[in-house]
């Protein structure tokens, strides 16, 4: 175990749950104006709702959930120094992560496709509520997708370290710190699902 | 390096809270199927709330920090609570 005496364990792990409020408060604008809407417009954000994929939905949440799984595992193996093991979970979170991005893919050029998306001339000879929908829709999830993206980056960057011994179970807080990170991405989703996918 | 105790959450603790984020995930797929009017919103939030909850405590650890982080998060959620209070405030008494 190699022993850092200048790094501040607890001041690491506070700093990103201060990041991981901002992060909570930003999705949060986005759900707000979700909910104002929604209360503006009942029937089109039903009619919009309704042509989103909700078993697309339902399948990437299942996906989000194990790579949450396997992310908090990671954390568990790496305590116990089994750092094989760890970056084979790590590498779980990644290939969950991949199987969101291209069910993600799926469902957005298919809505594309239909001439949807923010602006389109589609929308914009629609109804108002339903732009607004969509719009929303493509906003949240893209920064979402975003955090997916970035999480997975992260977490290979990490599992890396992992491999090398770098972080072990003297000093794992990276890992800690990433597996947070990709929590949130998780934590956000869960409430995506349900607005989008199944309320309307 | 640190001197305070980590706890170690066991693979079959976290097996298990996934297992409950699973059933969870059914029954909101589930109780959003049936025809309940606003109360769709309401249930499929409140498990919404449960979920995230679950994954809060255990597979993020905030059920082994100390006062300091679980405060902090009080005091951000009740931010984001007095923002959407505030604003339904003003939209619905327009």
């Amino acid at each position: 175990m190699t022993h850092h005496p200048d790094k501040d364990y607890a001041g690491a792990k506070l700093g990103m749950w201060l990041f991981l409020f901002t992060e909570i408060i930003l999705f949060g604008g986005l759900f707000l104006l979700y909910a104002v809407y929604l209360r503006s417009y009942p029937q089109e954000f039903a009619a919009a709702g309704g042509q989103l994929n909700w078993i697309m939905g339902a399948a990437n949440t299942v996906i989000l959930l194990t790579s949450s799984l396997c992310a908090a595992m990671a954390v568990t193996a790496v305590q116990r120094d089994e750092p094989r093991r760890a970056a084979a979970l790590i590498g779980g979170t990644i290939l969950c992560a991949a199987g969101f991005m291209v069910i993600k893919y799926f469902e957005w050029s298919a809505k594309i496709g239909h001439g949807i998306y923010p602006g389109s001339e589609h929308l914009k000879a629609g109804a108002a509520g339903e732009s607004v929908f969509f719009s929303l829709y493509f906003l949240t999830t893209g920064i979402h997708g975003l955090h997916v993206l970035i999480g997975a980056a992260l977490l290979g960057w990490i599992a890396v370290k992992v491999k090398g011994g770098r972080v072990n179970g003297g000093d794992y807080i990276l890992l800690e710190n990433g597996a947070l990170y990709w929590h949130l991405v998780d934590l956000i989703w869960i409430f995506i699902f349900p607005l989008y996918y199944l309320v309307l | 390096m640190n001197d305070q105790s980590h706890h170690i959450i066991s693979y079959r603790k976290l097996t298990g809270i996934w297992l409950a984020l699973l059933a969870l995930t059914a029954l909101t797929v589930g109780i959003t199927r049936l025809e309940l009017g606003g109360y769709k919103v309401l249930g499929a939030l409140t498990i919404a709330c449960l979920k995230a909850g679950l994954v809060i405590a255990v597979f993020m650890h905030m059920k082994y920090e100390g006062r300091l982080l679980r405060w902090l998060l009080f005091l951000a959620l009740l931010t984001l609570a007095i923002f959407i209070g505030l604003t339904f405030f003003d939209v619905l008494y327009r």
